[in-house]
């Protein structure tokens, strides 16, 4: 690790203020992807402004049909929160499957999605319930915020401060993980929205995207036998020693066939 | 009365204490005054030329004392590093030996060479330099697999080697085994691959160096599993220092598995520069280094074929392996593919006539030598998957063609048609508890279960020899070995009746502080608290040759047997003395010396002050003190063997194989401590399942870039991946040695990938599934199952 200044401001001003006196300064959120990139001497960013001090980023809001979640808020607080299993339980599921128990007490929601992995959890979710994701300075639907790979809609100086998701009539998420680093090879996150369904994919491709063959199949019926139908073309999927794209290609199916079982039978509707 | 601390007894390991609370001593836990920091840079290319080396952006940063290159080594006369254990191959032929410096010169031969060495104040410091330090490589075609490097036209990872071949080896009787198969009934084939490995012990690789100008003495402390010989490699053909002038010291080593007993470039390089800039150096592998750094293991690709006669009795083996060696030589490369291997081809069969040929090949990949098994799991596996392959093919149940074929107890000791002669053993024994304990018989019925939820359910059975307790020296030497392989120890027993002991050997987790002081407790008739034991320096202990082939107990707890006998008999007489009687009429049990047939005794404490305070004692006759060391020197290997049972369960829609059972049953010889003896098999199982399942050492065909360079894709197996496991033994007594024991280091590591794979084949064998290459990982499975052309539900 290369040596650098560390700043902990108290609000999101002085959080700007920072950023706009150090513009190749980094955001430190929970730290379990830039930590480890800068052990490895991957990245070498000559400040870091750590939001940990920031109580306006934590937090769970359940009310008028939204969980909203402060970007600090960690996978271990979404886990163990009654509000949240109790109106979204897949996004609490969700969060207990992430990493391990180190992990989920510091990695944060806003960490994940602004890192936006190809192979995180969260951006599913996001993705799949049609999330927004509020910043400092707007208001961003989740279909337009994830990019590609490690990139994002979010603009310099662009702060992430909550994350709203509509509670769905049904959801579940399913991730097959690779064997040896235990991320998503493949997860399929599925909801059942009153504006329709939604099928949100990680881990298969360069970023996180929804599977509009599956949805237009769930749209007819709602049902496994549904998705059992339907063929997932492998191009454009990621390909690697642990999965090539034939593969990933064949456990989104799987998986969502799953998910939507999963999905029935949490809401009772199986 | 039996001994609560003595031989059978599950005492709780001694080291755990300071292990589980952090309080160990490892090399990265040690600092000397004045220490400086060390980094490697590290070729980035699998083969290239280096042009030139500039360093002098490098040197000009802060705290930087020194960028040292293969220029520098060369200048100051430092040698190469030495192959201790090369081999004689067919008509002769001498095993090829390219120079293999410490620091690379003129060509860079693998990913992770060595190119430089960076000293600075502070390890951030050096690692800057070490960024700076600019490399000029003209980059090279690359090989990096066995087959390729075979070819016609192949890059030459030695430039005066054209066709990449170390050493074309054989072994066995080439006219008797053609005959066997001239009259086979049937011929089973089979084509495997045994897969890369990358060693993965918990402790990384550190050293530190550090030279006494005074004294014109170095010490380096090392986390080796052999100090000796590494202070015997590195001092006398490496960096020429005089063997009274270095110390090795290897303190508490966080795990081995094979990749510790090796001399490493990092030992000399850091010692010669410790002397070159006037200051003690430390290097601590990172574990990403160590990837790309420690040596790797198995890699085999092989042909076999296996004649039998209509009623399936074996005939004849005939067996073909490619063998890579990496880029260079480790300390004991090509020993491993050889006669680690081919002798163990015959396993626990009668069959008469074997021949196995071995090619062992230099590529643009890391040095390949031993792994916990070493030749053996590669043997092991080739014999085990193709009986199963015979035994499908001929209709013949797997456990009856294996029984049928097996040495009966009354023909040890067994002469087998590959060198080896097997002291004892009772494999149908072996395989008959395991059937029961895995409820063989029950299977289809659990299997017709598994099939009700839509999974495919597997039993594979798997029976191996293992030669261990390295090793008869003569033997050895025969076979190539350059020096001896022995033991020693020595047993200081103090004025109080306290004992302090001096191994030869080493530990890196086994638990030997425990086990050997329970050796003594059998011996001495001591309470093991009492005893000390003491290993890993070489200004301590005197010459021994380390831990590695599961050798410790019976090469080392041997020659620790003999010197507690000749405390006993020195004992004898002192006692004799004290009682007033001859010492052929005074016996020793359970730590009292007695004159036979009356009450008149000593305790072994009274003894032992006696003489360390010699009022009334035969000073005319006898030396005062009472300190005895023994050497000891096998008669012959050690040959635990057994049958494993695994079972199975694969989900064809993702092709996830599920392990769901584990049973061991294996003839280790006379066990010490038995809580040991199922920690060692259990783990030795779960590296085994990691071959099997999970672990895959993968390099880009093209570039030679590792693929599999970190955890993120080197998949260890864990903790959830394994089922309790049923841990068993069948017991024969080693004939050779004072203690019965034979060894357990390896046996599971030895047995498992075989008996995993074939529980995986039996699961796919509907489909006309006859082999899987492992791992049998998801992706693999999954696309068996699609070409078999099953359709998933």
């Amino acid at each position: 690790m290369r040596s650098f200044d560390y700043q902990r401001p108290a609000s999101l001003a002085e959080v700007s203020a920072a950023l706009a006196a150090t513009p190749e300064a980094r955001l430190l959120a929970g730290g379990m992807t830039l930590i480890p990139t800068l052990k490895m001497r991957l990245a070498s960013p000559t400040a870091l402004v750590d939001l940990g001090g920031l109580a306006e980023l934590r937090g769970i809001r359940v009310g008028n049909g939204v969980v909203t979640v402060g970007a600090m808020t960690r996978h271990t607080d979404i886990e163990r929160s009654a509000a949240v299993r109790g109106a979204i339980p897949a996004l609490a599921e969700l969060a207990a499957g992430i990493g391990d128990p180190q992990v989920r007490n510091r990695g944060t929601i806003g960490g994940s999605i602004a890192n936006n992995d190809p192979s995180a959890d969260y951006p599913a979710a996001v993705l799949g319930l049609a999330a927004s994701v509020t910043t400092n300075k707007r208001t961003i639907p989740a279909d337009d915020f994830f990019v590609s790979m490690f990139e994002t809609a979010l603009g310099a100086g662009e702060i992430i401060t909550a994350v709203s998701f509509p509670v769905p009539l049904a959801a579940a998420y399913e991730k097959f993980r690779s064997p040896a680093s235990r991320y998503a090879l493949v997860g399929v996150f599925v909801a059942r929205t009153s504006a329709g369904v939604r099928i949100a994919v990680t881990g298969a491709a360069p970023c996180v995207f929804r599977a509009t063959s599956i949805e237009a199949a769930l749209s007819e019926k709602f049902a496994p036998e549904a998705v059992a139908r339907v063929r997932v073309a492998a191009k454009g999927l990621n390909a690697d020693m642990h999965g090539d794209a034939d593969y990933r290609a064949h456990l989104i199916g799987v998986l969502a066939r799953r998910a939507v079982d999963r999905a029935l039978a949490t809401s009772g509707k199986r | 009365m039996t001994n609560p601390t003595g031989i059978g007894a599950s005492l709780r390991r001694k080291e755990d204490l300071r292990f589980i609370t952090g309080s160990g001593n490892y090399v990265s836990d040690i600092t000397r005054p004045n220490m400086a920091m060390g980094a490697f840079l590290r070729s980035p290319h699998a083969h290239a030329r280096i042009k030139q080396i500039d360093a002098a952006a490098a040197l000009a940063l802060p705290g930087v004392v020194a960028v040292l290159t293969g220029e520098d080594l060369k200048a100051d006369g430092v040698g190469g590093l030495p192959c201790a254990w090369p081999v004689t191959g067919k008509g002769g032929t001498a095993t090829k030996e390219p120079a293999h410096p410490a620091l690379a010169q003129g060509k860079v031969r693998c990913v992770g060479d060595a190119v430089a060495f960076v000293i600075a104040d502070t390890l951030e410091q050096a690692r800057a330099a070490a960024e700076a330090v600019v490399v000029d490589y003209d980059v090279l075609h690359a090989v990096v697999g066995v087959l390729d490097a075979l070819k016609p036209g192949a890059p030459a990872v030695f430039d005066d080697i054209p066709d990449n071949i170390c050493v074309d080896w054989e072994l066995g009787d080439k006219h008797a085994t053609d005959a066997a198969f001239k009259k086979a009934a049937h011929v089973a084939r089979i084509s495997l691959v045994n897969n890369r490995l990358v060693g993965n012990p918990m402790e990384p690789r550190a050293v530190i160096g550090e030279y006494d100008r005074a004294r014109a003495h170095y010490t380096m402390w090392s986390t080796t599993q052999f100090p000796h010989i590494v202070k015997l490699l590195m001092g006398n053909f490496v960096l020429n220092i005089p063997q009274h002038k270095l110390r090795v010291v290897s303190p508490d080593v966080g795990g081995g598995f094979g990749v510790k007993q090796f001399h490493y470039a990092e030992e000399a390089v850091v010692t010669w520069a410790a002397a070159k800039v006037g200051r003690p150096v430390k290097w601590v592998c990172e574990r990403s280094e160590g990837f790309i750094s420690d040596a790797h293991g198995r890699d085999h690709v092989t042909e076999a074929e296996l004649a039998l006669d209509e009623t399936g009795k074996f005939l004849g083996l005939r067996v073909t392996t490619i063998a890579n060696m990496g880029g260079y030589l480790s300390t004991f490369g090509p020993n491993i593919p050889t006669n680690l291997y081919g002798p163990l081809l015959a396993g626990v069969y009668t069959t008469p006539a074997i021949y196995c040929e071995v090619k062992a090949v230099f590529t643009n990949t890391l040095p390949v030598d031993a792994y916990r098994g070493a030749g053996r799991p590669e043997a092991t596996f080739v014999l085990e998957r193709l009986v199963d392959v015979a035994a499908m093919e001929m209709g013949i149940d797997k456990a009856d063609i294996r029984r049928k074929n097996m040495i009966r107890p009354e023909a040890y000791p067994y002469q087998t048609p590959v060198m080896m002669q097997y002291d004892s053993g009772d494999p149908i024994g072996c395989l008959d508890k395991a059937l029961v304990a895995a409820d063989w018989a029950g299977f289809p019925q659990r299997k017709a279960d598994s099939s009700r939820r839509g999974k495919y359910r597997g039993i594979g059975l798997c029976t191996y020899v293992e030669a261990c307790g390295l090793a008869p020296s003569r033997i050895a030497i025969r076979l190539g070995v350059r020096g001896g392989l022995f033991e020693s120890a020595t047993v200081r027993v103090h004025p109080t009746g306290h004992v302090t002991v001096l191994m030869g050997t080493h530990s890196h987790g086994q638990g030997h502080e425990t086990t050997c002081a329970q050796i003594v407790s059998e011996k001495l008739g001591i309470p093991a608290d009492n005893v000390e034991i003491v290993f890993g320096d070489t200004d301590k202990v005197q010459f021994g040759l380390g831990t590695y082939g599961s050798r410790s107990a019976a090469v080392g707890g041997s020659a620790l047997v003999k010197a507690s006998e000749k405390v006993i008999v020195k004992g004898k007489k002192i006692a004799a003395h004290m009682l007033e009687a001859s010492d052929t009429d005074i016996e020793f049990k359970g730590g009292v010396f007695s004159v036979a047939g009356t009450d008149r005794q000593k305790t072994f404490g009274e003894v032992a002050l006696s003489a360390h305070f010699p009022a009334d004692y035969p000073l005319e006759i006898l030396e005062p003190g009472l300190e005895e060391q023994a050497f000891y020197d096998p008669v012959n290997f050690t040959f635990p063997c057994g049958a494993h049972i695994a079972e199975v369960e694969i989900d064809p829609e993702t092709g996830t194989v599920e392990l769901l059972g584990y049973v061991a049953i294996d003839d280790v010889g006379t066990v010490i401590n038995p809580m040991i003896v199922e920690g060692q098999i259990h783990g030795g199982v779960a590296q085994g399942v990691g071959q099997a399942l999970f672990e895959d050492c993968v390099y880009d065909e093209e570039s030679g870039q590792l693929l599999s360079g970190s955890f993120m894709d080197y998949c260890m197996p864990r903790a959830d991946n394994l089922p309790n496991m049923t841990v068993e033994t069948h017991i024969t007594a080693c004939t050779h040695n004072a203690l019965g024991v034979k060894g357990c280091g390896e046996v599971g590591t030895i047995a498992s990938p075989a008996t995993v794979i074939n529980a995986v084949v039996d699961a796919l064998a509907h489909l006309g599934v006859t082999h899987v290459d492992m791992p049998a990982s998801p992706n693999r499975i999954w696309h068996i199952i699609q070409s078999a052309g099953a359709a998933t539900r």
